[in-house]
């Protein structure tokens, strides 16, 4: 078991694994506001347990009704795969089941990349392992341009410098991520151990609450 | 320093702040349903971790439960699972449970102001993005996602950092036949889907002091749909004649210490807000949507925008549209309507009810449209039965369901058919949201009443005689 040390506070957990360095082809996804009913419709979060979500990512998108895939989506497409995602302006708005990181996930991407990203969603990937990259429009145009020209077309993610690279022409932008999560996701850590151990001072504060 | 009233709840909750990460926000009152917890119980099981307050978490089942015959074994397997889980994990963790069959039953975020669980500068979160409802109490409240439930289960904390401050005001008198969800779908239009992002909205303005609980959690409620994190709207006369005296409110000595609190919560006047946005609420019409996301939408009497005209990019907006079967420059008015819903954690209270029966009464429901009238709660269903309504709803040809959330998201049979078109109370109108193939037009109670009388999309405006206020 790994130990990680925060202040006086040891964390001990494996929820996901590590990220460190992702360098991979990428799958576009051109559209905005792709929302989170789109990610994995609702009829799928029948479950209780977190298993086979990937199976349904974009459902509706890659499948006919008749559950025969739908050549024109980009999943089918035999042409793209990778890590990586690479979605429209404010990807994953609307509902906040997990359920929708946990199916990115589970179908093997462990980074999307957009221009904006919905708040729960970016929140729901970092606790889940899945690396959400905010690059500047401009930026993400470049992306789509260069993926959707050649699919071969590699990125290379690198989250202890923060910085996204489109390998063909060395193009290189930095992105955001708080130091914590940072931390988090380099060592495969999640909040959950933190809050355990801070239990006591969790229990006098409560103690001190107005209502 | 000044503070907003987002400043004040937010502080007050602060546990510890972390250098260069979130905050350790302590959460008072956690909501829990169905679909989005039994992972969070395995995770929990699997640290062996107990349920550090379990009087501060209440669970009801409303998701996937099913709106007729809710006396019967739930018919999908699948279903019933996740209900038997839930129930489960109650009895084990010591948290109450108001399951199918349970007089408390109902949607999460109608029930838990019901029953005074919902109190002003509380915390309050879920794993549902419509928690924003309980901001109209002057709560800090927002939806999660699992793995955040399992901490609240766990720790009674979440780690987030603070949002950006957003105000926005509305001013003036609503005309005849806007509604609260008019007032929020204009919003949403004005500021896009995404426009609130990364924001907790504080709503103000005499529209909003003026507006009944019910209307004001109609708009809070809404708030995620532009992207806030929350709404809230600060504690007033209104909000505090609403709490008092329910169930799980404060009583005694506890109300009066309360009560102190309660009377801070408000904005300081010099308090700064990262954006504030002001809008003349003569300026709102009856709303309805066009396209795929609720920041689509548009008076009931306008002409579906050019694509020109709208933000984001024309393939998207053309994706849309496509999926609506609509065209630029059409008239909205008059387009056929196949399913009416009337419910939802948006639009699923007794307010709702009144303003839909109020306009159908004494007319008849259209023959060509489907009509499902599904109360928000127990409570709901038993107003809409006392005060005369069903009678009413009833000689007008229509009939009432049992509470849950129903077609709002059709986790259970409450589905629109592929293609069909929906005119709907609820909040979401993407694609696939009420069935797959879905096509959903976002409206109040009086569009969907105007709807389902003559079967078509009709401004209610010109249906209105003696509207009860809405």
């Amino acid at each position: 078991m790994e130990l990680k040390i925060i202040g006086e506070i040891k964390i001990s957990n494996m929820a996901y694994d590590k990220f460190n360095i992702v360098t991979s082809t990428a799958v576009p996804l051109p559209i905005e506001n792709i929302d989170t009913d789109q990610i994995i419709p609702a009829r799928f979060l029948k479950a209780t347990e977190r298993i086979g979500f990937g199976d349904n990512l974009f459902r509706d998108w890659r499948y006919n009704p008749d559950n025969t895939p739908k050549k024109d989506f980009v999943l089918n497409n035999p042409v793209y795969s990778g890590k990586i995602l690479v979605g429209g302006k404010n990807f994953g708005s609307g509902s906040s089941r997990e359920h929708a990181a946990w199916a990115v996930y589970d179908y093997g991407f462990r980074a999307v990349v957009s221009s904006f990203f919905a708040d729960i969603f970016r929140n729901n990937c970092l606790n889940v392992g899945v690396l959400p990259v905010q690059v500047s429009p401009d930026f993400s145009d470049k992306i789509f341009t260069a993926v959707i020209a050649d699919p071969a077309t590699e990125i290379q993610i690198n989250l202890a410098e923060q910085t996204i690279t489109l390998l063909s022409t060395g193009e290189k932008e930095s992105f955001e991520i708080s130091s914590y999560k940072k931390d988090n996701m380099i060592n495969g850590f999640d909040d959950l151990d933190y809050l355990q151990s801070i239990k006591t001072e969790i229990q006098e504060f409560a103690s001190s609450l107005p209502i | 320093m000044s503070k907003t009233l987002f400043d004040k709840v937010w502080d007050a909750h602060v546990v510890r702040k972390i250098e260069g990460g979130p905050d350790v926000l302590f959460i008072d009152r956690h909501l829990v349903h169905e679909v989005t917890s039994p992972v969070a119980f395995l995770g929990l099981k699997s640290r062996g971790l107990r349920v550090l307050y379990p009087e501060r978490t209440f669970a009801t089942a409303d998701h996937n439960t099913p709106t007729i015959n809710q006396h019967l074994p739930v018919a999908d397997p699948l279903s019933a699972n996740q209900l038997n889980a839930l129930e489960e994990n109650s009895k084990e963790y010591g948290i109450s449970y108001w399951g199918l069959g349970h007089q408390k039953n109902g949607i999460v975020h109608v029930i838990g102001p019901e029953y005074g669980i919902t109190q002003p500068g509380a915390t309050i979160v879920c794993g549902d993005s419509h928690t924003s409802t309980h901001g109209a109490f002057g709560a800090i409240a927002f939806g999660i996602g699992t793995s955040e439930v399992e901490m609240v289960l766990s720790s009674q904390c979440i780690m987030q950092p603070k949002a950006k401050k957003m105000r926005i005001n509305v001013n003036g008198k609503l005309g005849k036949g806007v509604t609260p969800k008019d007032v929020a779908l204009f919003i949403i239009s004005k500021l896009s889907t995404s426009g609130a992002t990364g924001y907790f909205v504080e709503y103000a303005g005499d529209v909003f002091e003026n507006m009944s609980m019910e209307g004001r959690m109609t708009v809070c409620n809404m708030s995620i749909e532009m992207g806030a994190r929350g709404g809230m709207i600060a504690p007033d006369e209104t909000t505090i004649n609403y709490v008092k005296g329910r169930e799980f409110s404060p009583k005694g000595e506890a109300w009066d210490k309360a009560l102190a609190w309660y009377k801070t919560l408000k904005t300081d006047p010099d308090a700064v807000f990262d954006k504030e946005f002001t809008f003349d609420a003569a300026g709102i019409e009856p709303m309805i949507t066009y396209g795929t996301n609720p920041g689509m939408g548009m008076g009931i009497s306008n002409d579906i925008p050019d694509a020109a005209h709208v933000e984001g990019g024309a393939a998207t907006y053309g994706k849309s549209l496509n999926y609506m079967g609509f065209s630029e420059g059409e008239h909205m008015i008059g387009k056929k309507v196949d399913f009416v819903f009337v419910g939802s954690c948006t639009n699923g209270r007794i307010e709702d009810f009144r303003a839909f029966t109020s306009l159908v009464k004494g007319k008849h429901k259209a023959d060509n449209v489907t009509v499902w009238l599904v109360p928000g709660s127990h409570i709901v269903e038993s107003q809409i039965k006392e005060e005369g309504l069903l009678d009413i709803l009833t000689e007008a040809g229509f009939s009432l369901r049992q509470p849950g959330c129903s077609a709002c998201l059709a986790m259970n049979d409450d589905k629109i058919p592929a293609g069909k078109y929906a005119v709907s109370t609820s909040n979401r109108n993407f694609e696939g949201r009420q069935g797959p193939g879905a096509r959903t037009m976002l409206a109040s109670p009086l569009v969907a009443a105007a709807a389902a009388i003559t079967g078509v999309v009709t401004d209610p405006r010109t249906l209105i005689e003696d509207l009860v206020e809405a």
